[in-house]
């Protein structure tokens, strides 16, 4: 007779905190924004066994409310972004313990090793590219380098259609909210292209894209300004093409100079094409839509020490942007690059306050 | 069919043509492998380093033509590096010792140096015909050593390489004695030419077919030439440009109408639309025409010319031609069966004036249409589906939207199921390029619909490793996969490492694909080269520090028989 009820309540003692235990855990995962949590610590996990895949990111949401639930993973991202900046050995060693990914220390300034790198360590790139300011950000897709603003609507839109598979709660939510975003991005886009039909968009050149024969670039390059009288000006008559690299980004961009008219617009928007590259990420993958987050940041730190921004001119010179009135500038200038600022000093008056104050 | 002597056997594989047919026919005997071997007379080599020249020399010692190819296919997009290999010498000092008797070497991607011409032309009493197709690393005193060594030369054809410009002599260099041309293409020559040695030349080569000129051919040589070369069926013209009010232009009104056999025009560099009048009077006949050098030629007057040319079969263009224009095409190019639309504007600042309602038309209006190579700005599923149902004869279709990643406009869907309607319609389909915005299921769709496939191209396309899994399980024929900006990682790159040994090659840059994924994948499979290309001058100095979890920027995987190779350079680690 004991034992029945002593059993019964035992039963009764000890069910319920497994009960409210288990209830715990099922609230947890069900109210981190589709499971990012979970997701994060499988997935690194995975990571420590085999080689990263990019999936991962996509997978992870980049629903609006992973801006609400993700608070803290909001903030652990823009730190991330923050440090991400630096060169690599400064990555601060509790983030990567969090991670639970070894970096390997490569040496100085490799940042187009590191990109790699990075991208996998943090995976919150995904997560961050998205949970910032939604619409925000991508508005600046549309805007931003062509290659990656349609990848990045595309990115949203794959990855709203995974994530219905994924989880449990909010799945009709995330889809619904994927589709607006989906549909947000290909509003931007078909602005973009109305956009391009006006006047052309600062557009990044990506190496061997389009995949033309260089033998007909090269016979074909010459021609757009003898065929400006005949056309209706697509080119429009300053065309000025010039290339852009920056130390340790593994390829080289075209800007047009004579969209821009002051040194403001033309530093945003190569801050905008080269964000990726410093942020670590996969470029080729585009994750854009980073620029309305991390714009204030990059800004702070192009015009800190880290990067400064130079240019060959007519002599072959190299010289600081910023020291000339801005249409010398643009009739003198042959080629960009972007150094280090390590790199810059030495060259004419390497002055950061200067630099500060025509960029900025 | 071993007791038939081997004359018998030999005369019986005469009739044996395609270089497969002739490979599987030499594995089924000892007997029938001898015969082969010493009755091959063409032999075709699609990766130079797969096989070492002279094995190749000294299994076929009679050959008579040499095709060889170097560079992967995105060479042609800058995508590797200046001096990662491809070199034509030792072929051409392999041949010279084991097989004097070659007669004509064709050469894609591969560096020749004017040594190597210079050997070509004194080695070989027979030889007829040279093809160089972008090639580079040679200039036009290597030229000048064939014309002059190289008795009874019948074809010269430089397509769209890079020559170094030393001089305008070469052409003077053909001996008086040399009447045996047959074709003669220098196109790609940006240097001055000696219009009087090359008028000469013309004139004294009664068989001469085949004439492309360089754009630094004037409107006055071109007079002089089509005077004296009224049999020719391909013409390349030089410069097309010139006042319309000159007598050089009149001349050049008179001059085509003597063309009774001309049926491919090509060159047109600089063309402006009055002198293209000059041509109308053999659009008629035309079978091929090439406009795709003329920015300056507008829509309109590019349908004037169109218009008249009802055989065309072969159109390549510019996208000037608009829509309107492909429409025009459509109801007049009935035999049309390929088509070439390439963008004017190629850095994109623009629009492209050609959308998918062009190509919608040429498929409606063209049911021959065979062969595609189309950029556009955009493309929607529905117009791919209907193209899929108008043209199943597809055997090369390769649709390049501006705008990476670009899904369909209308609809905001990715471009799967349009580029699926392809492979499940088109069951010939060999050669395909994807662009626009594409997940894992447009390769779901290739890997068990195309099945004839040999060459895909991909590019900024898929989700996950899936995507290149499903390729690599499917597409049995496949022989070239080339993949940039995908995210494909390690699983997919090891899930069928046995597919590598069934193909030509692999190309992946811009990819997830880690070290240490390419040291598993050159470990399981001794017999493939994996080339590992990495740019980066300061992590080659660190080669040792780089952990199996770096990733690659750019790997080239092929089968081979010959090892790693010995001519790489230093930023190329073959694993």
């Amino acid at each position: 007779q004991q034992n029945p009820t002593q059993r019964c309540f035992l039963f009764v003692l000890v069910l319920p905190p497994f009960l409210a235990f288990f209830l715990v855990i099922l609230l947890l995962l069900l109210r981190l924004p589709n499971h990012h949590h979970f997701d994060v610590l499988w997935c690194s996990r995975r990571r420590l066994m085999s080689p990263p895949l990019e999936h991962d990111y996509i997978g992870l949401s980049e629903v609006p409310s992973a801006a609400v639930g993700g608070g803290e993973e909001g903030a652990l991202n823009l730190k991330a972004t923050e440090l991400r900046l630096g060169l690599p050995g400064s990555v601060s060693p509790d983030r990567k313990d969090k991670v639970g990914l070894t970096l390997e220390l490569l040496p100085r300034g490799f940042v187009s090793g590191a990109k790699r790198g990075f991208s996998d360590a943090i995976d919150g790139v995904g997560k961050w590219s998205f949970a910032s300011g939604e619409s925000g950000s991508e508005v600046e897709l549309g805007k931003g380098g062509g290659l990656f603003s349609p990848r990045g609507e595309a990115v949203a839109g794959a990855s709203g259609g995974q994530l219905s598979g994924q989880g449990t709660g909010g799945k009709d939510a995330a889809a619904k909210a994927a589709g607006q975003e989906r549909k947000a991005a290909a509003q931007v886009g078909s602005s973009v292209g109305n956009d391009r039909a006006m006047a052309p968009a600062a557009k990044a050149q990506v190496v061997g894209w389009p995949p033309i024969r260089s033998y007909r670039k090269n016979t074909m390059a010459p021609n757009p300004s003898k065929n400006k009288d005949d056309a209706d000006g697509k080119q429009g008559l300053g065309c000025l093409y010039v290339k852009v690299s920056m130390d340790g980004a593994p390829y080289l961009r075209k800007v047009d100079l004579k969209i821009y008219k002051n040194y403001k617009e033309l530093s945003s928007a190569l801050e905008k094409m080269f964000s990726c590259f410093t942020i670590g990420q996969c470029g080729s993958h585009g994750i854009p839509g980073k620029d309305g987050l991390s714009e204030s940041r990059l800004m702070d730190l192009l015009n800190g020490s880290e990067y400064v921004l130079t240019y060959e001119d007519k002599d072959g010179d190299w010289m600081l942007v910023g020291d000339v009135p801005w249409e010398m500038f643009t009739d003198s200038c042959k080629r960009l690059r972007i150094m280090k600022g390590s790199d810059a000093i030495g060259l004419g008056k390497y002055d950061p306050v200067k630099v500060l104050c025509y960029i900025s | 069919m071993t007791y038939f002597p081997e004359e018998v056997v030999e005369h019986i594989f005469d009739f044996v043509g395609s270089h497969r047919d002739r490979n599987t026919v030499s594995t089924v005997c000892k007997a029938w492998y001898q015969v082969e071997r010493l009755s091959r007379r063409t032999v075709f080599v699609g990766n130079c380093y797969a096989i070492g020249p002279e094995r190749v020399m000294a299994r076929f010692p009679g050959i008579k033509s040499l095709s060889v190819k170097g560079k992967p296919h995105f060479a042609d997009f800058n995508l590797v590096p200046y001096d990662w290999g491809g070199f034509a010498l030792p072929w051409i000092v392999a041949a010279a010792r084991l097989c004097p008797g070659l007669e004509e070497l064709r050469l894609k991607r591969m560096v020749v140096t004017d040594d190597g011409l210079e050997l070509l032309a004194r080695s070989f009493p027979n030889f007829k015909s040279l093809v160089l197709i972008s090639c580079e690393g040679f200039s036009t005193d290597g030229l000048a050593t064939i014309a002059t060594y190289c008795r009874g030369l019948r074809e010269l054809d430089l397509q769209e390489n890079e020559v170094e410009d030393h001089g305008c002599q070469w052409l003077s260099f053909f001996p008086d004695s040399c009447t045996s041309l047959v074709s003669l293409n220098f196109g790609c020559l940006k240097g001055e030419v000696n219009g009087g040695a090359l008028e000469r030349l013309v004139a004294r080569c009664p068989n001469l077919r085949s004439l492309k000129l360089s754009p630094a051919v004037s409107v006055e040589s071109l007079n002089k030439i089509l005077a004296r070369a009224s049999h020719l069926v391909d013409l390349g013209t030089g410069s097309f440009a010139v006042d319309h009010r000159t007598d050089v232009y009149h001349m050049l009104m008179n001059s085509f109408p003597k063309f009774k056999s001309l049926r491919n025009l090509s060159g047109f560099w600089d063309a402006s639309p009055c002198c293209l009048r000059a041509v109308y009077p053999v659009c008629t006949s035309l079978t091929v025409l090439n406009l795709s050098y003329a920015p300056a030629i507008q829509g309109d007057d590019l349908i004037k010319i169109i218009c008249l040319c009802f055989k065309l079969q072969k159109l390549w263009v510019l996208d000037s031609i608009g829509d309107k224009g492909l429409a025009v095409v459509a109801s007049t190019c009935k035999e049309l069966q390929e088509l070439r639309v390439f963008p004017c504007d190629i850095y994109g600042a623009g629009t492209t004036s050609v959308t998918e309602e062009g190509l919608l038309a040429v498929s409606s209006g063209c049911p021959k249409l065979n062969s595609l190579l189309y950029f556009c700005y955009q493309m929607t599923n529905a117009a791919l589906i209907t193209i899929a149902k108008n043209c199943p004869h597809f055997t090369r279709f390769r649709l390049c939207i501006l705008d990476p990643g670009k899904p369909d406009p209308v609809t905001d869907q990715p471009l799967d199921e349009g580029f699926g309607a392809i492979v499940r319609s088109c069951k010939n389909l060999r050669r395909l390029s994807l662009s626009g915005r594409l997940t894992d299921q447009v390769f779901l769709y290739i890997g068990m619909y195309a099945e004839r496939l040999e060459m895909l191209s991909i590019a900024f396309a898929g989700d996950s490793d899936k995507g290149m899994i499903y390729v690599l399980n499917g597409c049995k024929n496949l022989r070239k996969l080339e993949i940039r900006d995908c995210p494909f990682g390690d699983i997919a790159l090891l899930k069928n490492v046995a597919k590598y040994e069934t193909m030509r090659s692999l190309w992946m840059s811009s990819c997830d694909i880690t070290l240490g994924g390419c040291k598993a994948l050159a470990a399981k499979m001794p017999r493939l080269n994996v080339e590992i290309i990495n740019e980066n001058e300061e992590t080659y100095e660190f080669e040792e520090n780089l952990s199996d979890l770096h990733k690659l920027e750019k790997i080239y995987v092929y089968r081979t028989v010959a090892g790693p190779r010995n001519d790489a350079p230093d930023f190329v680690w073959t694993l």
